[in-house]
């Protein structure tokens, strides 16, 4: 019993360091979105080719759709956009653009510039859609099923490995509850 | 000259050059200052102006996670307080409010998180280690037992004497 006593300090200490070397690793910018679960907000907004031109939910494709939240402003959303032309060209899924918080004629002209991924773009030049899918920044990207659900949230740079880790499983989940006809 | 004399003062009365600056030093440090974002908003009444204040006091910039609102200079603070505002113009009550950012951006916006399963920890945990504490507190200092086991009924005697001395 006394040596159990004698060894409660060293115990607490061992545990105390697990516990502060277990928050090294952490990343606290990488937060669970409060959406995931939750429908796609609705939106009536433009469309960002074209701002006579409405889009609502009613206009994405039914199947499995990433919402990409871009801004010309945004300097990593430079980095990813290739990756995003390359993601374009793969039909498991429809790629839409939240143009967010930008200029309308910069935007047109990056997509020129730089080629068009999206199905089309969302205007949203004051956040509102933004707001409402709780976006802090850009890049953001979000994968919504085909019941229109939030399936996931991932703010940062689109790159192969995360690609692979992240969002390849969530797809092929997905395909299989198609499949079901889940 | 002049000034060359002042100089000498100084250097020679070294005391003097001390009280100059620390009076210098107390001087200034009473100017404070503060470096919030500044917004022109104008508000209908004190108490909206109070709930705006409080508000963005307690909501947390989701980009900058060790701010709050009233705080950060954000794109996305801006945006949020803009937002607040708007809705205190509407006539929103606070939990509304609280309400509309927790559905968009988690419990983690709230700087006093809300009492449920998931926090009962954060809320009741210091109170538990307390009780934790004193227990371990009270356990090393209850005194033990003073008066000997051993002692037969004489020499309890004695020493109750002794210690009367």
């Amino acid at each position: 019993m006394k040596i159990i006593i004698r060894l409660i300090p060293l115990i607490l200490f061992l545990l105390l360091g697990l516990l502060l070397y277990r928050g090294l690793s952490l990343d606290p910018q990488s937060m669970p979105s409060a959406l995931i679960g939750k429908s796609f907000p609705q939106f009536t907004l433009t469309r960002l080719e074209n701002e006579s031109q409405q889009v609502t939910n009613a206009d994405f494709n039914p199947g499995i759709k990433l919402v990409n939240v871009w801004a010309t402003w945004c300097p990593s959303c430079k980095v990813e956009h290739p990756f995003l032309v390359k993601l374009a060209k793969d039909d498991r899924f429809s790629l839409y653009g939240i143009n967010y918080k930008d200029d309308r004629v910069d935007a047109n002209q990056w997509l020129k510039y730089y080629q068009n991924p999206y199905q089309f773009s969302i205007f949203d030049d004051i956040g509102k859609l933004g707001l409402d899918l709780g976006v802090y920044g850009a890049p953001e990207t979000f994968v919504i099923d085909h019941h229109g659900v939030i399936r996931k949230r991932f703010a940062g740079v689109l790159e192969p490995r995360v690609w692979q880790r992240q969002f390849l499983p969530l797809i092929n989940t997905i395909e299989d509850e198609m499949a079901k006809g889940e | 000259m002049k000034t060359n004399n002042l100089v000498n003062i100084l250097t020679k009365n070294s005391k003097a050059l001390m009280v100059l600056l620390s009076s210098a030093m107390i001087f200034f440090a009473t100017f404070s200052i503060s470096a919030g974002p500044i917004d022109t908003y104008t508000f209908p009444d004190e108490v909206t102006k109070k709930r705006f204040a409080s508000l963005t006091y307690e909501l947390r910039c989701p980009k900058c996670q060790n701010q709050n609102l009233a705080d950060s200079n954000s794109p996305i603070s801006q945006d949020l307080r803009k937002e607040v505002y708007d809705m205190l113009i509407d006539g929103r009550t606070d939990t509304e409010i609280m309400d509309f950012m927790v559905q968009r951006y988690g419990e983690f916006v709230l700087y006093r998180p809300r009492v449920s399963s998931i926090t009962y920890i954060l809320w009741f945990g210091p109170i538990v280690f307390i009780l934790i504490g004193a227990y371990v507190v009270f356990l090393f200092t209850r005194r033990k037992d003073t008066e000997p086991e051993h002692l037969s009924a004489e020499q309890k005697q004695q020493l109750k004497s002794i210690l009367k001395d």
